[in-house]
């Protein structure tokens, strides 16, 4: 891949700015931990556990979540050529919220193969999110993305009203449990939960890196894309099946974390411009970079008590979001 | 003659039960030039739409290089057909050059990286559309003329032996049309390259096209040279409606403006 001086300065930034977010951030937080305590875990038990089985496991989920996110926005925005596709604006993130709800709800808890019912429970429901949108699409010709994004939130609506039905009808423990976890937040104990991502992240991004080609193509058009040779069926299938995974193994773990996926493709198309091969790189770096700073943020700014990391991406993504529309419109 | 490089076969297609296209047949010659012609909704764009199969589920036969459509991959069959879409308005800020290099898309596979015979036939395709200037340009900076000229850049690059182009000049100005009709006909002329073209200008398909090919109604009207179809009130049957005719200054005949 030929990279200009300038790519390849941003996308050099991005790696190392994201090495050390993920290097600095378990040292900070309600409070400091030195590298001699880090390193010394039968002198300094507590320091030790924290630092290691709860602040760097958390870093990575968050850098990790962050990633596969920003990819995902990115793959919506190309795939629907409009700039407020996003996993949430297209209710994708509610079906895998109502898979996650209904597994927690059923007691799917068990581990199948490493990865958590709840974590297949939500990856099924993006899936089933992204098939009734995609469906839409195909409904009839001339679906603007517009009328799509506006399926989007009445199917988002439609999955958020049955997911309170599913809380309606569950246990005390239950209940509490899908509430916390529809708040979005990273809390995490111990290497498993940034170990099940991985391999959603892994195969997700790994088609997608593949396929940047294509996706530089379908950003030009369908028409355009097919008569260049791209099979466009097969790739969209591909893309949509990357981007469930994504969304669905993260919202699995994480909860919904909105914005990520609208914000950080658009701040990198500024950066690096709109090709594919070198956008979803710095899309997936900026991602991760982005969540981490987001997280360690949430969890200090009023230490002891946490903002759930999700309040602080929207606190900037509404106005993002509407600086956007009106930029769009404005076109 | 020689073997046909397109050969459509009793085509018919409909979007659900309405027919758009009914029983049509056309041969097309190896760097012949065809212009497309008749009323909206005749079903000219979705021809040749069928051709690159971007509508599935027509009924007939389309022979590609005598092998039948379904044989090809879409990126086997897009080095044999390059399709210029009309411009749906949207841009993106993809360089003029990056724009132009993913006509090369059938000749790579997914790990190959661009080689010298690639950016050649890059270098190339911006030549002869004239956008040696432009290459760096971002695209959605480009204007009207420039962004058709652009599009019919890309699918030189694609080098494929047919180009298939929907209204190439419709919402051009006099100007601008000529320079893309240029373009055209150097590639015409200097690579052999077969043009099937889509158009309302009646007097472009007369002046530039071998052979014309009217449809009516999803049906074929008329298939011949091009002066054939100002005779027998063809013409006004196309159209329902009369035309004045003279004689261009260069000899041949010409539909008068109202």
């Amino acid at each position: 891949m030929n990279l200009s001086k300038r790519e390849s300065v941003i996308l050099l930034g991005l790696l190392v700015g994201g090495f050390l977010i993920v290097l600095v951030a378990p040292f900070v937080g309600m409070q400091a931990i030195s590298i001699e305590h880090v390193l010394d875990g039968a002198k300094f038990p507590v320091d030790y556990d924290i630092f290691w089985h709860v602040r760097v496991p958390r870093v990575l989920l968050a850098w990790l979540a962050g990633a596969a996110l920003a990819l995902a926005g990115m793959t919506f925005q190309s795939l629907f050529r409009n700039p407020l596709a996003t996993p949430f604006t297209l209710g994708i993130a509610s079906g895998a919220s109502l898979g996650a709800a209904i597994a927690i709800r059923l007691g799917w808890t068990v581990l199948w193969l490493g990865v958590s019912g709840v974590s297949i429970a939500a990856f099924v429901g993006a899936l089933a999110s992204v098939l009734l949108v995609f469906g839409l699409t195909r409904l009839r010709r001339g679906f603007s993305s517009g009328t799509l994004l506006l399926a989007g939130v009445a199917v988002g609506f439609f999955f958020s009203s049955v997911i309170l039905f599913v809380q309606y009808i569950s246990s005390f423990s239950e209940s509490y449990r899908i509430i916390r976890w529809l708040m979005g937040g990273l809390e995490v104990v111990g290497m498993d939960a940034p170990l099940s991502l991985l391999p959603f992240l892994v195969v997700g991004a790994g088609i997608i890196f593949y396929l940047t080609r294509e996706l530089n193509l379908l950003a030009t058009g369908e028409d355009m894309a097919a008569s260049r040779g791209v099979d466009v069926k097969l790739t969209r299938q591909l893309l949509f099946f990357a981007t469930s995974l994504l969304v669905g193994g993260v919202v699995a773990l994480c909860g919904p974390i909105g914005f990520v996926g609208m914000m950080c493709p658009h701040i990198c198309r500024l950066l690096v411009g709109p090709n594919h091969r070198v956008l979803a790189v710095a899309t997936a770096l900026f991602g991760g970079l982005f969540l981490t700073i987001c997280d360690t943020f949430a969890r200090t700014v009023i230490a002891p008590a946490e903002i759930p990391v999700g309040v602080i991406t929207a606190l900037l993504g509404g106005p993002f979001f509407l600086w956007l529309l009106v930029r769009v419109r404005s076109v | 003659m020689s073997e046909p490089i397109v050969d459509v076969r009793g085509l018919s297609f409909g979007y659900g039960t309405a027919p758009v296209l009914t029983d049509v047949s056309c041969s097309i010659a190896a760097g012949e030039r065809l212009a497309i012609v008749g009323p909206n909704g005749a079903g000219k764009s979705t021809l040749i739409k069928c051709l690159v199969r971007l509508v599935a589920g027509f009924k007939g036969e389309i022979l590609v290089q005598g092998q039948p459509l379904d044989s090809y991959s879409q990126r086997a069959l897009a080095r044999v057909l390059s399709y210029v879409p009309q411009a749906d308005g949207r841009m993106f800020s993809f360089t003029v050059r990056d724009f132009v290099a993913m006509g090369r898309y059938p000749h790579l596979s997914a790990f190959t990286a661009r080689r010298a015979h690639d950016e050649a036939a890059i270098d190339r395709a911006l030549s002869r559309a004239g956008l040696d200037a432009l290459a760096s340009r971002p695209m959605d900076q480009l204007s009207g003329g420039e962004r058709q000229r652009l599009f019919i850049a890309a699918a030189i690059a694609q080098e494929a032996a047919v180009l298939l182009l929907d209204e190439p000049t419709t919402f051009l100005d006099p100007r601008h049309q000529q320079e893309v009709e240029g373009v055209l006909a150097n590639l015409h002329d200097e690579c052999n390259v077969t043009l099937v073209s889509v158009t309302h200008d009646l007097n472009r398909a007369l002046r530039h096209a071998d052979r014309v090919l009217a449809l009516r109604g999803g049906r074929v009207h008329y298939l011949g040279a091009p002066a054939g179809l100002l005779e027998a009130g063809r013409l006004e049957a196309l159209f329902g409606r009369t035309f004045a005719l003279s004689t261009h200054p260069d000899g041949g005949p010409m539909i008068l403006p109202d």
